[in-house]
């Protein structure tokens, strides 16, 4: 019979005791699960959202806030930068560096959930993790180009604002619920599948309504009156689109370039070029030509005078920095948790030894050595741990299940209970060597139990 | 096969004197031999048999069970001893409450070399009639049936020597009988020599060799 199995018979024997320790046990490693789990999801979500995009060009000024607002939807927008960058990108001398580039416009808000204003390349040409393109559910599709009051919404925000394909919304300016600021309604083509990233709680829409919305801002007409609230009919707002682009002979060079790259940009066409602005621009560029795409964020900043940064960089440093430390913090309490779980067990294995002494005295008059019965004892306190422990990795994994879509809703990040980490394994020589720390004292007690003594003393 | 030599063993009492439990000068035990040593309560049988299972070990003197002289031999080489050569029955049965009859059974050879032999195990319990009984914890088991799986443990790590205490001294008439007439078959079967302590006078009468245990230890008389 194996030395386990001894120990397992003496659990069982004790096994209330037993199955309310490995019960605490379960505790505090459930809560180191649901820690690791949540924040490497997180984590990973970050970091995989920020893959998305080689560079970020935008404003000179906080590196860390454009990627917030640009890539996370979080925070205030930064400053604006013209049109004309994003125009370089795709179709000036930058173009051959550049796979796909979407500008972003910023400043507008449906229910709490920015607006974003952006071209249907943002669906088409980039992809929201590696190898997986953006997809539409219930038969939706991407907004259109000549389409300025289409708009595409991620799937949290279809859920909690109740958009389907079809209805209709009006954004308003800046984050406050304000009817006065209320803008043109959009209409809403597609809704994204899942993608957990932070793009499931975007608004986004065509970025000809966006300028249409704005016009009055961008032509230093008074604000709130925009170009498109003069036109309260879309078909109007349509038919003022197509005019425009009839009129778009004002900027020859940019019609006949984006022509080229077969795009139908009619983006406010009553804006001249060069009063565009934008928020930022996401690029992905294309491979090969490492010194160049190495370079190529010093030229942007020189040449055009705006900062171009490395999302996943500036995420590594994020993660690095403050939330790294963060999580340490978190991971430190859970495992202050497990430790105070295993003095549980140390508490309870000790208080059982006066009872037990009659039981190692026969395994010890059977010939059972000390060592060998302070080996049962630590294979004990082994077993409670990592049985305690296999019930904590089920209610921690159970408990980012429940957790899941409340974070889901609050972070964008999806939490399956079936994500596990490869940190969790560090759980299984972490318990061994903490449950053969606080089995020793019991064990000991084990070794010195005085064989003679205990069997005439115990019934 | 087992024999004591002068074997004094004594306590320290709380006042700071010796009590003095045995003093053996000569005690012998042939091969396969079966010896009862008869004693009342507090002669130190006991502790005599503590003394020669290695559990306790002597004050002076020489224990030598199959020419191995237990004084010479380390305490875990004197456990590794006991574990392959010596079986014991306890009074009291002391079978392991969260075991199953065939576990306590396979304990008795758990810590020897043969380990666990599942076959050996079953065979014992079949021997003295628990065949039927093999998964039954001892709270499941009437007083006789635990003697009995007591006994099957004794013998399941095929030991040369038996020692017994007071194996009848908690089981009735009936089951007392039969305790006993299983000891004997089984220890002249596996050819095991057996030293069975009681202070029961017809248990006694059942043996060829009758010590009285007054006579072998003169602690008692001296006292």
């Amino acid at each position: 019979m194996s030395l386990w199995k001894i120990a397992w018979r003496s659990i069982q024997q004790r096994s209330l005791a037993s199955a309310l320790t490995a019960l605490s046990m379960a505790l505090g490693v459930a809560l180191v699960v649901a820690v690791l789990v949540i924040l490497g999801v997180i984590d990973q979500s970050f970091r995989r959202s920020a893959q998305g995009y080689d560079l970020i060009v935008g404003a000179k000024g906080s590196r860390f806030e454009l990627v917030l607002s640009t890539v996370f939807h979080l925070g205030r927008p930064t400053a604006s930068i013209r049109y004309l960058v994003y125009y370089e990108l795709i179709n000036g001398r930058y173009a051959p560096d550049v796979e796909a580039a979407v500008p972003v416009c910023l400043g507008d808000t449906f229910k709490g959930f920015r607006v974003i204003g952006t071209t249907p390349d943002m669906f088409d040409k980039f992809e929201y993790s590696s190898g997986k393109p953006y997809e539409f559910r219930d038969g939706g599709r991407n907004f259109a180009w000549g389409e300025p009051f289409e708009a595409v919404v991620g799937a949290t925000v279809a859920r909690r604002a109740g958009l389907e394909v079809g209805k209709t919304f009006r954004p308003v300016h800046g984050d406050v619920l304000d009817r006065d600021d209320e803008h043109d309604e959009f209409t809403v083509v597609g809704i994204l599948k899942p993608t957990g990233t932070p793009n499931d709680r975007a608004v986004f829409v065509n970025i000809e309504g966006f300028y249409r919305i704005h016009a009055s801002a961008f032509l230093g007409a008074e604000p709130g009156k925009s170009a498109a609230k003069a036109e309260p009919d879309k078909s109007a707002a349509k038919a003022e689109s197509d005019k425009s682009a009839a009129k778009a002979e004002s900027d020859k060079s940019a019609a006949k370039a984006e022509s080229d790259k077969g795009h139908h940009d009619e983006a406010g066409d009553e804006i001249p070029m060069d009063k565009k602005e934008i928020t930022a621009v996401l690029v992905a560029l294309r491979t090969g030509n490492i010194p160049r795409r190495v370079a190529l964020p010093k030229m942007l900043s020189k040449e055009l005078e705006v900062q171009a940064i490395a999302p996943s960089e500036e995420v590594s440093r994020l993660f690095e920095g403050i939330v790294g430390n963060v999580q340490w913090i978190l991971l430190f309490l859970a495992v202050l948790v497990v430790i105070v779980a295993g003095i549980g067990i140390l508490v309870s294995m000790y208080n059982s030894m006066s009872d037990r002494r009659h039981e190692i005295a026969i395994m010890r008059a059977l010939g059972a050595r000390r060592v060998t019965v302070m080996l049962i004892v630590l294979w004990e306190s082994i077993l409670l741990a990592l049985g305690g422990g296999a019930m904590g990795v089920l209610l921690g994994h159970g408990l980012t299940g429940l957790l899941g879509p409340i974070i889901a809703d609050q972070v964008g990040v999806v939490v399956s209970p079936f994500q596990f980490q490869t940190s969790e394994l560090i759980l299984i020589p972490g318990l061994i060597l903490l449950a053969v720390v606080v089995g020793y004292l019991p064990a000991i007690v084990a070794y010195r139990t005085d064989v003679a003594q205990s069997l005439i003393a115990s019934p | 096969m087992l024999q004591l030599k002068d074997v004094k063993k004594s306590f320290l009492q709380p006042d700071g004197s010796e009590l003095r439990i045995l003093d053996i000068p000569e005690f012998n035990v042939a091969a396969g031999e079966q010896v009862v040593l008869v004693g009342r309560s507090g002669c130190g049988k006991t502790t005599l048999l503590h003394v020669i299972a290695g559990i306790s070990r002597p004050t002076s003197g020489r224990v030598r069970i199959e020419g191995w002289d237990l004084a010479l031999l380390a305490e875990a080489e004197v456990d590794q001893f006991r574990a392959e050569r010596i079986g014991y029955v306890f009074q009291t049965f002391n079978l392991l409450p969260s075991f199953t009859a065939l576990e306590n059974v396979q304990l008795g050879m758990t810590f020897g070399r043969l380990r666990s032999d599942r076959g050996r195990a079953r065979h014992l319990l079949d021997r003295v009639g628990l065949a039927h009984r093999l998964t039954h914890r001892p709270t499941q088991l009437s007083v006789g049936e635990q003697q009995r799986v007591a006994v099957a443990r004794a013998l399941a790590n095929r030991p040369q020597l038996l020692l017994a205490d007071e194996p009848t001294a908690n089981v009735d008439m009936g089951n007392q009988q039969n305790i006993i007439d299983l000891l004997r078959e089984t220890c002249e079967e596996e050819k095991v020599a057996l030293v069975l302590v009681t202070h029961a006078p017809e248990v006694a009468e059942q043996f060829q060799r009758i010590e009285y245990l007054e006579k072998v230890n003169l602690a008692w008389t001296t006292r």
